[in-house]
């Protein structure tokens, strides 16, 4: 049962990933691709009914795994604490920031807010990735699964370690360029010329960066959690979702190269999909590995509910990811296609 | 130690009652745009449909502030109160996952069809989009309320080997009878903030002589369903709240009615300030056998005092609880002298030349937004000192490596952004109210 779960945490986060990740890209791009007003306003469309929906998926997965493993999520938030504040604060900033730009026409209000949107979009790319980083390097948990982490200590690696180390800011980095890719992909997709043409050139720029830093996390990921390369060794079907993220990522530049967005754009899905699915399958069993002690290490097994609970939530989940799906679906049918500044139907 | 609860206490304190100023108003206008819309269709007026569309804007930015204000609540339950999540996490998990996957799912899809999607859905399309939005607010609120319920009063729940609490019954979990009162009284305040709102936006169009048209579809429509709202509130919902606090929480019911020695047919204080120090209420105003008839229904019941219980069980901050359920009593008495003098009037046909009450109206707009704050201090001070009623005590909840200094700097980072959020707020309400309805033929741009 905890296995199940686990595997559905991950894919909620997932789908997160996916979904805001390529809004909060169409935030990091934004002032790059959009150069006058009125092309401002198209990119802040093409986001501006599905955002929202998209990031309650980060609202879900916190849910789900607060009640799936309660243990964990007591750990890690509380242990997590500024980080995850700050991204509460980016959230709030960057959610105002798409609301109320367009509340007011005023040559000072909107680019304040479309300021703050692409450096909310940006840092907040950062600090998930940073976070992935964290979990798979590691925490400095005690023998009662507690642990708190400062933002930053010497940026090392070690026993003493705080949110962001060399090896975070890596994989925080290689976050925000797989997001400014995403979201250039996305706003090309749902844009026309000239607009269009300048998110292809900043996706198939960063597509090299993107490729580069793959490559780099993964040789250093074997060597900083050992877990990892030791689990694939035991199971090395695993390397599917490697494969899967590869083949992605390959794919974004072929279809990149025959101008073909929604491609694209569905390749570049796949890459991310591939590549959180292969940290989860990296560190299954364990959900919160321990730098200090092997043994604290929080896994499936100590961090989950009971299992009547968990069994319940099955039967809600399902029926309400049904639901879910219908109105994703209904929703990016109703808005899919190019938007264009006319259809305007908004308050 | 105590330190740090105090800020962790603190910290949630504040940011869920100004999260909780956003969705009050949200919850009760979301029914109120329905019955808009209805009217609109029913009667194929334009102008019905224009007066949902000038709510659609003042819903659209209380929403938004609603979710960004939302998110750090469901997170600070892990952060700043982990030992509190990983006790009770498997039992309230529940009715929070829920509310994300049935309820935020719904809303945000319908939200964003409602505010996008007017002339694309047409009208019987915009009109299901609106009642999305008010039945996914609406089920949301009703799985905080189960959540916050089972804090009050836990139900359906097993205490496993560690000391973990354990979910054995789902229903009883999602039907715990304090969760279904508690959750008509708090809705139908919202429905309350709701009323004054339109009520108070309708009247400032007619006392100021614009928009008159819109000024009377709001009062009116507010005044409607306020004079049943502010009734209902008292009876039966808020009695039934307050019998279920007197059967679940005896000590509690003692603490908000200032009652510190036990009595046969007890008086109810009006006002009166209490000394828990000396044990008494100085200066009472006190209509005598009241408590004891609205608790147990007859004249000369006994009613527990503050004497029976041990003091360490005794809400730990009481003259807050006793001055935040009188503020909410006293102003709900209030709110039914004007809406029923309104809705008297409004029968009358008099109601809007009366320009008296159109100013009582119109400045009545923050009242509704204290009662509930003060109602939902209430509840949460009152069930002090535990956080889950019985079984687990607050200080025994905080996140053991969170310091005070570290709640200290996110607490008052969310005061300065919140302080910026609320001038926000108003210099944006304060346009869409100032420029009404009808801002010329062109449709505003999102």
């Amino acid at each position: 049962m905890e296995t199940i779960w686990f595997w559905l945490v991950a894919f909620m986060i997932t789908m997160y990933v996916v979904l805001d990740g390529f809004d909060l890209g169409a935030g990091i791009v934004h002032p790059w691709v959009a150069r006058s007003e009125s092309e401002r306003r198209l990119v802040l469309r093409s986001i501006g009914p599905v955002w929202d929906g998209n990031e309650v998926w980060l609202l879900a997965a916190g849910g789900t795994l607060y009640f799936a493993f309660p243990v964990l999520y007591a750990s890690s938030f509380s242990g997590f604490y500024l980080p995850l504040i700050i991204v509460l604060w980016l959230l709030i900033l960057r959610g105002i920031a798409i609301e109320f730009r367009n509340q007011l026409d005023s040559p000072t209000w909107a680019p304040f807010w479309d300021v703050v949107f692409s450096f909310a979009s940006l840092l907040l790319a950062v600090f998930y990735g940073a976070a992935i980083g964290n979990v798979v390097r590691g925490v400095p948990l005690d023998g009662n699964g507690y642990f708190f982490e400062p933002l930053w200590t010497d940026f090392r690696l070690g026993r003493e370690t705080g949110i962001l180390d060399w090896y975070t800011i890596l994989v925080g980095l290689t976050a925000f360029l797989t997001l400014t890719l995403h979201g250039a992909l996305w706003v090309a997709l749902k844009t026309e010329e000239p607009i269009q043409l300048r998110a292809r050139r900043i996706a198939s720029r960063v597509w090299w960066a993107v490729a580069l830093f793959t490559l780099l996390i993964t040789i250093v990921t074997f060597r900083v959690q050992p877990h990892v390369p030791a689990r694939l060794a035991e199971r090395p079907w695993g390397y599917l979702f490697a494969a899967l993220a590869l083949a992605g990522l390959l794919l974004v530049r072929w279809f990149l190269t025959q101008r073909d967005d929604l491609r694209a754009f569905l390749s570049s899905c796949a890459y991310i999909i591939g590549m959180l699915l292969s940290v989860a399958f990296g560190l299954y069993p364990l959900v919160l590995p321990a730098s200090t002690n092997p043994a604290y290490s929080l896994t499936v097994e100590n961090a989950k509910a009971a299992d009547y609970g968990l069994r319940i939530g099955l039967v809600w989940w399902i029926i309400g990811m049904i639901l879910v799906t219908a109105y994703f679906i209904y929703t990016y049918r109703h808005f899919a296609g190019k938007v264009r500044l006319e259809d305007e139907g908004g308050y | 130690m105590a330190d740090a609860l105090t800020v962790h206490r603190l910290h949630f304190a504040f940011t869920v009652t100004y999260h909780y100023l956003f969705p009050q108003l949200t919850m009760g206008l979301a029914l109120l745009i329905v019955i808009l819309k209805t009217l609109a269709l029913r009667r194929n007026d334009e102008h019905y449909h224009r007066a949902a569309r000038f709510w659609a804007k003042i819903f659209a930015i209380n929403f938004a502030l609603g979710v960004v204000t939302g998110i750090p609540m469901e997170f600070q339950f892990g952060t700043n109160w982990a030992a509190f999540s990983r006790v009770a996490g498997g039992v309230i998990g529940q009715t929070l996952a829920m509310e994300g996957v049935f309820s935020f799912f719904l809303e945000s899809t319908f939200l964003g069809l409602f505010l996008f999607g007017e002339r694309r859905l047409g009208p019987r399309g915009h009109w299901f989009a609106a009642f999305m939005v008010f039945l996914g607010s609406w089920l949301s609120g009703y799985l905080i309320i189960a959540t916050d319920a089972w804090m009050q009063h836990p139900v359906g729940y097993e205490v496993g080997p560690s000391g973990e609490i354990l979910l054995s019954s789902f229903w009883s979990l999602i039907l715990n009878p304090w969760a279904i009162w508690q959750y008509l009284h708090n809705m139908n305040g919202a429905v309350i903030t709701a009323c004054f709102v339109m009520a108070s936006v309708g009247a400032f169009y007619l006392l100021s002589r614009k928009h008159e048209l819109y000024g009377r579809t709001f009062v009116r429509l507010a005044v409607t369903v306020g004079v049943v709202a502010v009734i209902l509130q008292l009876f039966p919902f808020g009695d039934a709240q307050g019998r279920m606090v007197a059967r679940h929480q005896p000590v509690t019911l003692a603490a908000m009615e200032g009652l510190f020695e036990t009595q046969e047919g007890a008086p109810i204080a009006i006002l009166g300030q209490p000394d828990v120090e000396k044990k008494r209420l100085d200066n009472p105003l006190l209509i005598p056998r009241m408590l004891s008839f609205l608790t147990h229904r007859r004249w000369m019941a006994e009613v527990k005092g503050l004497d029976q219980f041990p003091k360490e069980n005794w809400p730990d901050n009481i003259p807050l609880l006793y001055y935040s359920y009188h503020v909410m009593v006293g102003l709900g008495t209030i709110f039914i002298a004007i809406m029923v003098v309104a809705a008297w009037k409004l029968r009358k046909g008099t109601l809007f030349d009366s320009r008296g009450m159109l100013w009582v109206l119109m400045l009545s707009l923050p009242f509704p937004y204290i009662a509930n704050t003060a109602g939902w201090i209430t509840a949460e001070v009152g069930r002090q000192p535990w956080v889950i009623y019985g079984l687990m005590r607050t200080a025994e909840g905080i996140s053991p490596q969170v310091s005070a200094g570290n709640a200290w700097f996110t607490l008052i980072g969310f005061m300065g952004m919140y302080t910026v959020l609320s001038i926000l707020f108003l210099f944006l309400i304060y346009r869409v109210i100032e420029r009404g309805p009808e801002p010329g033929i062109a449709t505003p741009s999102h």
